[in-house]
């Protein structure tokens, strides 16, 4: 069953939180990986991997320079989402 | 003062290791005579002919913060925790520029590996074989890379005067301090972040060093097993962890006020040019270390009390450092106080000569040499004062000096010598 976009912004913070050891209550639809979230280039490709995995999408490579925030990716996981 | 004959004082000192997380609790194993070796448990060294090894004491993953340790080999995790007791240790309270006693661009860190991120490449291609390409961690490369650890403590400290990272085998972490304290002589920086760190203990670099014939295969007396100058030793055991030291010029130092341990003296370079990992059996690269060492640095013989030897363990390493230092120093090795504190720390590898050189610079500070371990029967080839027992009290007045040995596969012959101030 596909996630909601509320699911998909937890499943996210519990992501990041992981990754980058920011509290999950910080994470939130307006907040920018690199900028607020402690998130590099390098441990983006992690967090799209771990992304991939839990919500069974497919994030290429050339689609993930335009997830600059959790709602950017939220709603790309949204529509992708098998 | 020209830059060129500056002096270089050690101002800090960090270090983990199998017998200790930190500096203190390490020195404190030393002297007490503890080993760190250990069975090494689980069904992946089941099949191996060595299972022994002296595990660090303290999981640097459970000191750093869990978003830091994920994006760092455990030889860089042993090398950042080294480096911030040492930065702390010197009195530095934050990173150059931000800690306005030392500036960014005067500041440098050369911290070795023999071997790199080597536990990293492997588990990485494990995860490539059995979860495939897109798993395969974005963090390998500078993760398995040797300048890692330098890197990484460079960033730690915000050192923009140079990050190094020589390698040479089981001689790198001295080679590193070596190549700090040019650093410091030539002008380019005042103070450096200096040492070496190893992590290999895996299956693969066991039974590779193990086919070689190099290793300790008593696995029933883990604690027993390194043995420097003891006639029944058969090999080295590994070690891992890393050792650390603050350099600074004199200079330097003096002017914020510091705590100084003692003087770097400086080094003597050379190689065997003999075999790839054979020791050559003369010892004439040693000596030619040794003779370097004292044409460069104007180290007085008389005053040279302690030795921190490169003592492996290994039936041929041992008796053959010895002899060559006979050769260069003659009846002036009779007053050297010799510790081979491989006994219970196990070899290091790269880490060797940073943790050597923590050991070093505390027995010449607290005038003391820690005992070498487990010699039940000294080898009958060996003419020499090794201190067995008890830790043995240098004299208490005057300056005195020690030298620290590290010898690296591929010839590698590296001696550093230090002095009270």
């Amino acid at each position: 069953m596909a996630a909601t976009q509320e699911e998909i912004v937890e499943g996210l913070a519990e992501i990041v939180n992981e990754i980058a050891g920011i509290p999950t209550e910080d994470v939130a639809i307006e907040k920018s990986f690199t900028d607020d979230l402690d998130v590099d280039s390098l441990s983006m490709v992690e967090v799209v991997v771990a992304a991939e995995e839990r919500f069974d999408v497919k994030i290429p490579d050339e689609d993930v320079k335009n997830l600059k925030t959790v709602g950017d990716a939220a709603d790309y996981i949204l529509k992708h989402q098998a | 003062m020209s830059p060129t004959n500056r002096t270089v004082v050690v101002t800090g000192i960090g270090a983990t290791t199998p017998l200790g997380g930190d500096s203190a609790s390490t020195w404190e194993g030393l002297l007490a005579g503890r080993s760190g070796v250990k069975p090494l448990e689980g069904e992946r060294f089941a099949e191996l002919p060595v299972r022994i090894a002296a595990p660090a004491a303290v999981d640097p993953s459970e000191v750093l913060p869990r978003p830091l340790a994920r994006k760092l080999d455990r030889s860089a995790q042993f090398a950042v925790i080294a480096a911030r007791e040492a930065w702390a240790d010197a009195g530095y309270t934050a990173p150059a520029g931000e800690d306005a006693a030392v500036m960014p661009e005067r500041l440098g860190t050369v911290i070795a590996s023999g071997i790199g991120g080597v536990t990293t490449l492997l588990d990485q291609y494990d995860v490539l074989k059995e979860k495939g390409v897109r798993r395969v961690s974005p963090h390998t490369v500078p993760m398995l890379m040797p300048n890692g650890p330098s890197a990484n403590v460079g960033l730690e400290v915000n050192a923009q005067a140079g990050v190094h990272t020589p390698v040479s085998a089981c001689a790198s972490g001295a080679e590193a301090i070596g190549y700090a304290v040019e650093m410091i002589r030539t002008g380019r920086a005042d103070v450096v972040v200096a040492g070496g760190t190893e992590a290999a203990i895996h299956p693969l670099p066991i039974a590779a060093f193990a086919n070689m014939m190099a290793m300790s295969k008593n696995n029933e007396n883990p604690q027993q097993a390194s043995r420097p100058y003891d006639k029944a030793r058969d090999g080295f055991v590994l070690g891992e962890g890393a050792g650390v030291v603050i350099l600074e010029s004199a200079e330097h130092a003096a002017a914020r006020g510091a705590r100084v341990y003692c003087e770097v003296l400086g080094q003597g370079l050379s190689a065997d040019s003999h075999h790839i990992a054979q020791p050559e059996p003369t010892g004439r690269g040693v000596a030619a270390a040794v003779q370097n060492l004292l044409d460069n640095t104007g180290l007085d013989p008389a005053e040279l009390v302690h030795l921190n030897a490169h003592a492996t363990s290994t039936p041929q390493g041992d008796t053959a450092e010895l002899k060559a230092l006979r050769k260069v120093l003659g009846d002036d090795l009779d007053h050297i106080a010799i510790s081979a504190t491989k006994s219970m720390t196990g070899h290091l590898l790269g880490g060797a000569g940073g943790i050597e050189t923590v050991a070093t610079v505390l027995a010449l500070y607290h005038r003391i040499a820690p005992a070498t371990i487990n010699v039940d029967e000294l080898d009958e080839d060996i003419d020499a004062d090794i201190v067995v027992g008890e830790p043995r009290k240098l004299p208490a007045e005057g300056p005195i000096s020690a030298i620290n040995n590290s010898f690296g596969f591929g010839g590698h012959n590296v001696t550093l010598a230090f002095r009270t101030v």
